[in-house]
């Protein structure tokens, strides 16, 4: 038997590197280095973490920036090939979190040479990827990340924003009206098309499918979509309006989606929908870039968002993934609704939404929940989607927190109307027409939302029913995570 | 037939019309007036009266530019338009006249 350490060849026996285990945090490594400047082509993020008892904060952030960077668990001599210095990303800031002692913001600096230009797969694979599942901490949740320009511009982007939708669309000082169509499954083709075109003519700018409407036994694709673009297209001869529904492309796979949305665009849809999350940052990229193409808008829904942006302390938060949405790429993306049913904090809803919609630099101050100013030198804009479980009685609200630049969509709020949904879709054009026309005139939407709705109602029959039918409704339940306040 | 914002209203009374003039002053746009003798969804471009009427910062001297396209155009649809230079784009777009019948 040959004794190793007497082997010249291992230097008999002597380590040849600094081999083992160090603290993340150690002197000399890069990846806890408070008081270090982010260069400005270097990617920012803020990490909510949790350590594990025993483990301390300078330690746990230490580790994310090395485990979402160069580092492994141990050394090895190939770290001696590598400018750590360069490749490293380093915890720049610490900041307590009011509230939550077992909980610290850690503020991060990856190197613009860690990723690849124009992929958010692999942006997400190094900062959310395998350091979520890292044994030294409890929880670790990604609250904002800032893109360089230097980043940014090597991605696409929304097919088209909103102001080439509105011109293509020619609507004009007002927000967009939507309705999902119910009931979600079941419905065969053609009766489908005959709930779409009642709601178009109706009034609406759009329908939409559910995002679980794909292609089943009940209502398969290609029929789908021929019966709702006769739909669509009747509309529009009838109104004199212009009409769009969103047909939704998502597939089990992306050669199947392409055939989905060249068909949709051989039929002369004006807009298709993805479900960005579940179908994944590379088909969702790629179909983005075929709407580009194509001269088609794009509707992104969020189905599976809250798998990853629920739990306050793990997961990644909605800003990110609807910052994402925007750099991607795609010209509608749901948000909260505020008012509705559905979860949502009011404040950074409105957060997300000027983030979704700023021109230029989407500035903390305006962005509530927000960490860095993110800009977005020439990328188009995002039309914030509110959905789920509104009614004509929000519209004041709706219009005052949204603005004009939103797509207000009433589902049950339309189709549950007691004389059908064409009654229903007038009834919230009505309501939105004359909460526009008084904002316009410098009323106080809040305080004389009613009495505009009521006046408003003295016209419309269909205004009239659908306030009666929904007096009252409201759907109050505590965010599951709502905003903390500010450390005084 | 419909015509975008505002025509699920009962049609604006001048008051209503100078008020919304107004609102798209104060806010810095620009106001203009168009006009079509058969609108339809494929139809991007409208006639214009005039130019976007650049240097007319009063609701005045609007509205006396919608009285005289209506003089000119009875039989057509009018609107008003607004655009805004910051966000190069338009902003605004309502009938304010539809022809008789």
């Amino acid at each position: 038997m040959t004794d190793s350490n007497a082997d010249p060849a291992n230097d008999n026996g002597k380590a040849l590197f600094d081999a083992g285990v160090k603290e993340y945090s150690a002197a000399g490594r890069y990846y806890y280095d408070i008081g270090y400047k982010p260069t400005e082509t270097q990617v920012l993020t803020a990490f909510r973490i949790t350590p594990q008892e025993g483990v301390s904060f300078e330690e746990a952030a230490a580790a994310v920036a090395a485990e979402s960077s160069f580092s492994t668990w141990t050394t090895v001599w190939s770290d001696y090939l590598v400018d750590a210095a360069r490749y490293s990303a380093r915890t720049y800031e610490m900041k307590p979190i009011p509230g939550h002692n077992d909980q610290m913001m850690a503020y991060i600096a990856y190197p613009l040479d860690l990723f690849e230009e124009g992929s958010m797969p692999n942006l997400m694979s190094s900062i959310v990827g395998n350091v979520f599942g890292f044994k030294p901490l409890r929880a670790i949740r990604l609250e904002d990340i800032y893109f360089p320009p230097a980043l940014l511009t090597t991605f696409q982007g929304p097919p088209h924003g909103i102001q080439v939708e509105r011109d293509k669309l020619d609507k004009y000082g007002r927000p967009l009206l939507g309705a999902t169509m119910k009931p979600k499954l079941g419905l065969s083709a053609k009766n489908y098309g005959r709930l779409v075109y009642e709601a178009l003519r109706g009034g609406l700018d759009f329908t939409k499918d559910d995002e679980n409407i794909t292609s089943q036994p009940f209502m398969r694709w290609r029929d789908r979509f021929e019966f709702v673009m006769n739909a669509v297209k009747q509309a529009e001869a009838e109104s004199g309006e212009r009409k769009g529904h969103y047909l939704n492309v998502t597939a089990g796979d992306v050669e199947e989606m392409y055939r989905r949305a060249e068909l949709a665009k051989e039929l002369g849809s004006r807009i298709i929908m993805i479900d960005y999350l579940v179908a994944g940052f590379s088909a969702f990229a790629s179909l983005s870039k075929w709407c580009r193409a194509n001269g088609m808008l794009l509707h992104a829904h969020r189905a599976m968002h809250s798998v990853m942006d629920r739990q306050q302390n793990h997961g990644v938060h909605w800003r990110v993934l609807a910052k994402w949405c925007r750099i991607v790429g795609a010209d509608h993306l749901h948000n909260g609704t505020v008012v509705g049913k559905l979860e949502g904090d009011r404040t950074s809803t409105i957060g997300i939404n000027e983030m979704m919609r700023a021109a230029d630099v989407a500035k903390v101050e305006k962005c509530p929940g927000h960490h860095f100013d993110q800009p977005w030198l020439s990328m188009p804009a995002m039309f914030p989607v509110a959905s789920g479980g509104i009614h004509v009685w929000n519209m004041p609200e709706l219009v005052s927190i949204f603005g004009d630049d939103v797509i207000l969509q009433f589902g049950g709020g339309t189709v549950g109307h007691p004389w059908g949904s064409a009654a229903g879709a007038t009834a919230n054009r009505v309501a939105l027409e004359a909460v526009v026309q008084a904002r316009n005139e410098g009323r106080d939407l809040l305080a004389e939302g009613t009495d505009i709705l009521k006046s408003a109602a003295r016209h419309s029959g269909e205004l009239r029913a659908a306030m009666e039918t929904w007096k009252g409704i409201t759907f109050e339940y505590e965010s599951v995570d709502a905003l903390e306040k500010p450390a005084a | 037939m419909k015509t975008e914002t505002f025509s699920y209203l009962p049609p604006l009374s001048s008051e209503q019309i100078e008020k919304q003039i107004q609102h798209f002053l104060n806010n810095g746009c620009v106001v203009g007036i168009e006009f079509s003798s058969g609108p339809r969804p494929t139809l991007a471009f409208w006639d214009w009266w005039k130019l976007p009427l650049f240097n007319m910062r009063t609701v005045v001297e609007i509205m006396a530019e919608i009285e005289a396209c209506k003089q000119h155009h009875a039989d057509s649809y009018i609107r008003l338009t607004s655009y805004d230079n910051v966000r190069q784009s338009q902003v605004m777009s309502f009938v304010v006249h539809r022809p008789a019948g």
